[in-house]
């Protein structure tokens, strides 16, 4: 009973919590890499070096005055932001953390939950994410916000197909749908798979930048950064809401990237008996640190290319990255009927 | 117990998300009452421990369907006034002609359904996906063939439709 109902509520408050938390610094560290990236400093005042920045900057958008356009349609409005934010935090429930954590003599397994269907899982809830923006441009009743959130509804709708493409290939390779079942398949086959599948990593790389509407494909939230895109009209706690499910998205996108392609919780070199001592951080440590190298590559990547136009964004994605994802499905199912 | 109340919970969900739909005053209002309804039959899924059809349906239909509605909904002008018709009565007389139609329909199917004809024996377990591939691809492969031949054909019709003339 103890182990089947609290111990998850425990695990989802913490997970909450540490996004939360996790969020709001990946905030503070995009202002400081892409500062570092620009020969200044970034933000220094509050606290030392900037580390409270985060904690007024949500103080900020707590205490700002809460707009409602006069002739928008309240309801949604209203829901709209919520659409975005909760799918990108219900994501984080079937994410392997770590393997097993021992604690007060119970074993406790590292994830909030262990869905058969794990991975189309998070595929659907992000999905339904889109409808947040969908519905924020269109209900704020305003020509600018609603071309902006329907630009960035056709980003996300067209890069979705090619990220699930290279989902199938991880899928074919691993055996099941499972989160901790492809964990576990890359520690049986002894190698990770952005080794065995490095096309599909690259496509699921460059399909989880547009997902997130980051750079160089944040044309969306960006070309009208005069007027700031699908969430123009929002203000204070809801324009928060949208910031954090922006970058909980990246989280996600990052924490998917590294449990399907980079081993989630397994050390690198197992087999190397002088890197042994590797073996010694615990799992969830090495999630964290793959994680976070994921993220700096997406703040990398913004701080370094330009955007892309929206009409070459989408011939990106239908012309090149769908045809080579579908082809790596294709080229991958023969070597492994061949081999 | 609570299987059976979690049932009737969310029956009355979707029948109510449903009547929704075709009461909105908002045609956008109304696909986002669809939203909720294909929700709630994924929720459904689950509790029938079909979990792979739940995330596909949700997928699929809510995360797929449902948002190209909403883009057409929302780019077609549905404020202008309908034509006015030279006998008021038309509307009310087809509507009762349809739901007429309904209910025979669903007298019928409770009439006939009582009586199943032998189906394929489904040893199907609904949540193993590995199995589900299976099926679909050697006993059920010519309606899924089928059904990608109809999706194509659909796609075609599409761009035909819509291409401008060069």
């Amino acid at each position: 009973m103890i182990e089947a109902v609290i111990f998850p509520l425990i695990k989802i408050v913490i997970v909450f919590a540490a996004v939360l938390v996790a969020v709001m610094y990946v905030v503070l560290l995009e202002r400081k890499v892409q500062a570092w990236v620009q020969v200044r400093l970034g933000p220094m005042r509050v606290g030392p070096h900037g580390l409270l920045q985060p904690i007024a900057d949500a103080l900020k958008l707590f205490v700002k005055e809460d707009i409602t356009p006069v002739r928008a349609d309240k309801w949604v409005f209203t829901a709209a932001p919520v659409i975005v934010l909760v799918p990108a935090l219900i994501a984080f429930a079937v994410i392997p953390f770590a393997n097993q954590l021992s604690l007060f003599g119970y074993t406790i397994p590292g994830r909030v939950a262990d869905v058969n269907v794990g991975l189309l899982y998070i595929v659907s809830v992000a999905s339904i994410g889109i409808y947040g923006i969908i519905l924020g441009g269109w209900s704020s009743n305003s020509k600018y916000p609603l071309l902006a959130s329907l630009r960035a509804s056709a980003q996300l709708i067209s890069y979705e197909i090619a990220v699930t493409m290279t989902l199938v290939t991880v899928i074919m390779l691993a055996g099941t749908l499972s989160m901790v079942g492809i964990v576990n398949a890359q520690l049986a086959k002894g190698w990770w798979f952005a080794f065995a599948q490095p096309v599909a990593f690259f496509i699921y790389f460059v399909g989880g930048l547009a997902e997130t509407n980051r750079a160089p494909f944040d044309l969306p939230e960006a070309e009208q950064e005069l007027v700031g895109g699908f969430h123009t009209e929002y203000s204070g706690m809801r324009f928060a809401f949208f910031f954090l499910a922006e970058y909980a998205n990246m989280i996600v996108v990052s924490s998917v990237a590294t449990t399907l392609f980079f081993g989630g919780w397994l050390a690198p070199f197992p087999n190397v008996s002088w890197l042994s001592w590797l073996g010694y951080i615990p799992g969830w440590a090495w999630f964290g640190i793959k994680t976070f190298v994921f993220l700096y590559v997406f703040l990398w990547v913004r701080a370094t290319l330009p955007r892309y136009r929206y009409d070459q964004l989408m011939r990106l994605g239908w012309k090149w990255l769908i045809p080579l994802a579908i082809l790596n499905v294709v080229v991958t199912g023969f070597l492994k009927v061949l081999l | 117990m609570a299987e059976v109340i979690t049932f009737y919970v969310l029956a009355a969900l979707i029948l109510g998300f449903a009547a929704l739909v075709v009461t909105a005053r908002s045609a956008v209002h109304s696909v986002l009452f669809l939203v909720a309804d294909f929700l709630c039959v994924a929720v459904l899924y689950v509790v029938l421990q079909a979990q792979f059809l739940a995330v596909i349906q949700v997928l699929v239909y809510a995360g797929g369907i449902v948002v190209l509605y909403l883009f057409v909904v929302m780019l077609v002008n549905l404020k202008r006034p309908a034509e006015a018709y030279s006998d008021p009565n038309r509307l009310g007389r087809l509507g009762l002609a349809m739901s007429l139609a309904v209910v025979a329909e669903l007298g019928a199917i409770a009439a006939y359904g009582w009586v199943k004809p032998d189906g394929p024996a489904s040893t199907l377990d609904a949540a193993n996906v590995e199995q589900i591939g299976m099926a679909l691809y050697t006993d059920y492969l010519i309606p899924f063939e089928v059904a990608s031949i109809l999706l194509l054909v659909a796609m075609i019709g599409a761009i035909v439709l819509a291409k401008r003339e060069m």
